[in-house]
């Protein structure tokens, strides 16, 4: 029981991380109908702004630490949404309107842009964080005990707190209003008079956003950051996408949460060699009697 | 057809650059060295790029060899299998007669088919894996010991100091680790002990806490490691976040100070196999000083490649030749003095040198452990 606790914590943990990056896959899909595969480079460049923020606010003596934390978050938001906005702007939106095809080899080019990019200014070597937020309480002592860590405990509470943020605001705001109707039809939204390339422009700042954060708790939870981690991440998120159905913001979320948890409870269970087959196997299961994923809608041919 | 002449007069423009590029100046020797010099294991790249560079710096000042001047190619190969083919192909693209490399034994093995079929040596400071040399080709030598060497200290070692505690196995499933963990475990068995948990980990993920949450279910106070220092500096650092002491053993490939800035004070004990220390060698004090002066700390496998170049070197000038199989011939049959000591190969081309020694991780440095 002790050991099945937590390992349900540390799958909660990483399936959090995963839905935060997944939901930016997501919704650049829904919106334009394209894979940016360039977003796990945008995550990786997340963690850096994090790290970076970090060894600032250390020279410049600031370690209160919720203020330390607080200031950390939003450079890392916003400098991440910047090359968010710039990855659309100069990647994507000269490429709109041309075959699907140009678009995906486009974002393939800006991953293998960013990361050899990071490299250059940063350096191969991994880029180590000593422990920020160190501690935890223990639930229950048993056989072992169950830690539920003050950073596990931060990870899962911001992904939750973010995740009904960003639902309100594509449900009730303006903004949320626009990106709906740019993704029923973009011909049709700019009739009615909505800037559709600046709502496409925020959803790839909004999805930056989010990878962001993500970028900032990996840094603070595992502390090791390189110019490679947004590959694997990418992959994984990119699959929890699909998993909830692509396009639907809940699916990227709860498609997160299960591929953490099959992984984590796979590892627990048998053995740890096999847990991507285990995963990779469940997303094939759920594509064959689900083809538009968990929560997706299927799309519907217009004629 | 038009096309098709055209096609031929491409193929043999092509081709006779390709020769053009296989003939360098008369004047100079061309070597490699090829290694992660990108990518997560960089930091072993730039050690062994740092030895070579300054063995050639170092070798041309005296004279250079047979009175002609080495020139120093350098291959990145990021540890990947598919990149050393490559890097070998392109070193014999441009007449390199030795390369003193790779770094992963998974890119070794695959490297050393290419350099067997173009007849050039290689004598790599770092491969481990016995199957490097265990292949039988007579170019492929290596300065540093072996896996099944490693595996029978670290097994030996562990059934003497820990024969009451719960040990695990666990690796990360490259050549490498595969080798040294299943070396480790053979010995380990030999002696009568049985791990309580055999598993592998994916290289490059970040999240290993299922693992651990599976080490402290079991009650592990010793964890065997084979693999590299990133993932070791995690697992130690996500144990430590669950609340477990457990120590944890690895090989080689901690042999640098990232592993301690990944762990910081949470890595101290923490325990390896590595070959004696050539800094530790009178030979290599002069040496060691001129690194030191350019603010580079010649660790690892900084003087292994140092010392390989040395080596070949003189078989070179035993040889008369640059010649690869005069020059295997020689290294089979001398001895050479070089910062890592007096060395010479045996028939499969593995160095007759000291085995490995245990090597504790505290306050920030990695020293002897105390006996």
């Amino acid at each position: 029981m002790e050991y099945f606790l937590q390992q349900l914590i540390n799958g909660l943990t990483l399936g959090a991380i995963y839905g935060l990056i997944a939901i930016g896959y997501t919704m650049v899909y829904g919106i334009i109908g394209m894979i940016n595969f360039a977003h796990g480079e945008i995550y990786m460049i997340g963690a850096f702004i994090a790290l970076i923020a970090f060894l600032v606010l250390g020279i410049l003596g600031i370690t209160w630490l919720p203020l330390a934390l607080l200031l950390v978050l939003l450079a890392a938001m916003v400098f991440t949404a910047f090359y968010g906005w710039t990855l659309e702007r100069i990647a994507y939106r000269p490429l709109r309107g041309s075959p699907r095809l140009a678009a995906l080899i486009s974002a393939i080019g800006m991953s293998i842009f960013l990361q050899n990019y990071v490299q250059l200014l940063q350096g191969a070597r991994v880029k180590p964080l000593q422990p920020v937020i160190p501690g935890g309480v223990v639930l229950m002592e048993g056989a072992i005990s169950v830690r539920f860590n003050y950073i596990q405990m931060m990870i899962i509470a911001t992904t939750v707190v973010l995740m009904a943020i960003f639902s309100l605001i594509i449900a009730k705001t303006a903004m949320g209003r626009a990106q709906r109707a740019c993704q029923q039809d973009q011909t049709m939204s700019a009739l009615v008079g909505i800037n559709v390339d600046r709502t496409i422009s925020m959803t790839f700042v909004i999805g930056a956003t989010l990878a962001a954060v993500a970028g900032m708790m990996v840094t603070l939870y595992y502390g090791v950051i390189d110019f490679f981690i947004g590959f694997l991440a990418g992959i994984k998120a990119f699959t929890a996408a699909v998993v909830g159905g692509i396009g639907s913001l809940p699916g990227a979320m709860l498609g997160g949460l299960l591929i953490g948890l099959i992984e984590v409870f796979w590892s627990a269970y048998f053995t740890i060699e096999y847990k991507d087959v285990a995963a990779f196997s469940i997303l094939i299961l759920v594509l064959m009697f689900r083809p538009t994923g968990l929560l997706g809608k299927p799309e519907i041919e217009k004629v | 057809m038009a096309v098709s002449r055209f096609a031929l007069t491409t193929m043999a423009a092509a081709t006779a650059a390709i020769i053009a590029g296989a003939m360098p100046a008369e004047a100079e020797i061309r070597i490699g060295t090829a290694g992660p010099m990108t990518g997560q294991y960089a930091v072993f790249g730039a050690q062994m790029k740092a030895g070579a560079e300054q063995a050639v710096r170092d070798i041309n000042a005296a004279g250079g060899v047979l009175g002609q001047q080495l020139v120093l190619e350098i291959g990145d190969d990021v540890c990947d299998p598919k990149q050393a083919v490559a890097v070998a192909n392109q070193f014999a693209g441009r007449g390199v007669v030795m390369a003193a490399g790779h770094f992963c034994s998974g890119s070794s093995i695959p490297a050393s088919d290419v350099y067997y079929e173009e007849g050039i040596l290689q004598i790599s400071p770092a491969s481990t894996n016995p199957q490097l040399t265990e292949a039988g080709k007579w170019n492929v030598f290596r300065t540093c010991g072996r896996d099944d060497q490693q595996g029978e200290v670290a097994g030996n070692y562990m059934a003497d100091n820990f024969a009451d505690k719960r040990i695990a196995i666990v690796h990360d499933k490259q050549a490498y680790s595969k080798g040294l963990a299943d070396e480790t475990k053979k010995q380990l068995n030999a002696r009568g002990i049985q791990e309580v948990l055999y598993d592998t980990i994916t290289p490059g993920e970040r999240d290993y806490s299922a693992l651990v949450s599976k080490l402290n279910a079991e009650g592990v106070e010793i964890l065997y490691y084979g693999g590299y220092h990133t993932e070791a500096g995690l697992i130690v650092r996500q144990m430590r976040g669950q609340g477990m002491t457990t120590r944890l053993i690895s090989g080689d490939a901690l042999v640098t100070d990232e592993y301690w800035s990944i762990t910081g004070d949470l890595g101290e004990g923490t325990m390896m196999t590595f070959s004696p220390d050539p800094r530790k060698n009178p030979v290599a004090a002069p040496i060691v000083e001129e690194f030191r002066a350019q603010g580079i700390e010649p660790e690892g496998y900084t003087l292994y490649t140092y010392g390989t170049i040395q080596a070949w070197v003189q078989a070179v000038e035993k040889a008369g030749t640059t010649d690869p199989e005069a020059v295997a011939e020689v290294l089979k049959s001398e001895q050479f003095e070089t910062v890592l000591g007096p060395i010479g190969f045996d028939e499969k081309g593995d160095v007759t040198a000291p085995g490995y020694v245990f090597y504790v991780w505290s306050g920030g440095t990695y020293d002897y452990v105390e006996n």
